[in-house]
């Protein structure tokens, strides 16, 4: 947990903190509405004696307090997929709507790309990109499970991300859950901090804004793009946004969050950041009982 | 268009013979048609689909709003909906179960004990009076009849073609 000492300044109850830290998650599921709609999971779950439990803010998300995910006739079908309760707070706040074009600039292995599909009840188009092709199976097989059929793969370094196999025109919405240090999965994957180091949180904020950068620049004017990340440093959050606003055509929004969260910082180890990185949103562990998130929503143009 | 069949691309099958190009591609008239006669599966169920090529006989579903331009090099477009260029046409576990409940005929309902030994991969000898062949495997669950998969039906045994992958022992 000594990692974690650094953020002591932006907590108020950094005991409670390390006390969520230390919890391992619950296992959550996600219903798959490509396939079934809630009422008809539910009647699986219940028709399968697997004990489960709403969460209140997402009508869509059930806690298997006894079982894990992947075991039961349910899922088997694609009426399920297992998902930590946070990481489906992006693709809400992204909104995506039936028949528009949607961007996961970060795909694999497709947790949020396959939300993002239900969403769009399956019409329009959604552009999955990944630049790991071992995860890019993992997402392939999730979607197929899921029965999405709006969706494309490409398997390219989405800095460099090309829309002209389909038709060079850019999206309504774009995902950049981008990749990070993972910090706020430590109650999944305790390991995750033994690997931390600074040098790698610096070398991975410049990709992160890369990425964020052609997520602008591949939406339309109006459009819309949701950064996020599941770590707690604002080298990776609030410096990117920061970085990005300076050179694209972009602004912070607000939105409102169904989850508890503290508003971006705009100060940090003596930097200063654009005042309106505030309207970013950070999820500590305790305030839910979920993993640790960061979502920051962005409008294109001026 | 080439005229062969390029295994890494995707390219939009043909709408009918006189359209093709590349010997040996089905045609989106045969591939509906197929469901069709096969399944009982109507092609307005596939209106809002076009049928692509990737990997020699490897059929995808893509649900089309007209956004993408054939040949494409990228690594998914849809899903996997059929295995063609062969005798019998095979549809994928995938596409059984997203178009199955649809299917009026060649589908066939197992009770809970054998669609267990069905989705652990494993074959069994199964009471069915209708065609040899691919069959559309369903089973109950939550009150309904649910399309789990697909089986190879021959000499009184049901086949499991549940890919590796999607092997359980629940």
């Amino acid at each position: 947990m000594e990692v974690l000492e650094r953020y002591e300044p932006l907590l108020a109850d950094s005991a409670a903190f390390y006390a969520a830290c230390r919890r391992p998650l619950p296992a959550i599921v996600r219903v798959n509405t490509i396939k079934a709609d809630r009422d008809r999971a539910r009647a699986a779950l219940e028709a399968e004696d697997i004990v489960h439990e709403r969460v209140d803010w997402h009508p869509g998300l059930f806690r298997l307090p006894e079982t894990q995910p992947g075991a039961n006739w349910p899922y088997v079908h694609g009426w399920l997929h297992g998902q930590e309760e946070v990481s489906a707070l992006p693709a809400r706040v992204l909104d995506p709507q039936p028949g528009e074009r949607i961007w996961d600039a970060a795909a694999a292995p497709g947790s949020k790309t396959t939300q993002l599909a239900a969403l769009t009840e399956d019409t329009g188009l959604v552009v999955a990109t990944d630049k790991n092709l071992g995860r890019l199976a993992s997402l392939r097989s999730n979607a197929e499970r899921l029965g999405v059929t709006n969706l494309a793969i490409t398997h390219e370094d989405a800095r460099n991300h090309s829309l002209k196999p389909f038709e060079s025109e850019p999206y309504d919405r774009a995902l950049v859950d981008a990749p990070c240090s993972c910090e706020g999965t430590v109650r999944k994957n305790p390991d995750v901090l033994e690997e931390w180091s600074i040098d790698h949180v610096e070398g991975i904020a410049q990709v992160q804004a890369g990425l964020l950068r052609r997520a602008v620049q591949a939406t339309r004017d109006g459009g819309t793009v949701v950064y996020s990340t599941c770590t707690f440093a604002p080298e990776e959050n609030e410096a990117v946004l920061d970085r990005v606003l300076g050179r694209e055509s972009c602004q912070l929004v607000p939105f409102d969050s169904p989850l508890e969260a503290a508003p971006g910082v705009t100060e940090w180890q003596g930097r200063e950041y654009d005042p309106s990185v505030r309207h970013a949103r950070r999820i500590y562990p305790h305030y839910n009982d979920t993993g640790g998130f960061f979502c920051a929503k962005l409008a294109v143009g001026a | 268009m080439s005229a062969e069949n390029v295994g890494d691309r995707f390219d939009r099958l043909p709408a009918t013979d006189e359209d093709r190009a590349v010997p040996g591609r089905p045609t989106r008239a045969a591939v509906l048609e197929w469901w069709d006669e096969r399944y009982g599966i109507e092609p307005a169920t596939f209106a809002e689909y076009s049928f692509w090529e990737r990997g020699a006989g490897k059929i995808w579903a893509f649900r089309d709003a007209g956004t993408v331009a054939s040949p494409v090099e990228i690594q998914g477009l849809g899903m996997t909906a059929l295995r063609a260029r062969q005798e019998h046409w095979k549809p994928t576990l995938e596409a059984a179960q997203r178009f199955g409940d649809r299917a009026s005929k060649n589908r066939i309902a197992l009770p809970d004990a054998q669609a267990r030994r069905f989705l652990a991969g494993k074959d069994q000898a199964v009471s069915w009076d209708g065609d040899w062949g691919y069959l559309i495997v369903t089973h109950e669950l939550a009150g309904d009849q649910v399309p789990l998969g697909v089986g190879l039906y021959t000499y009184g045994e049901l086949a499991s073609m549940v890919p590796k992958g999607r092997r359980r022992e629940l």
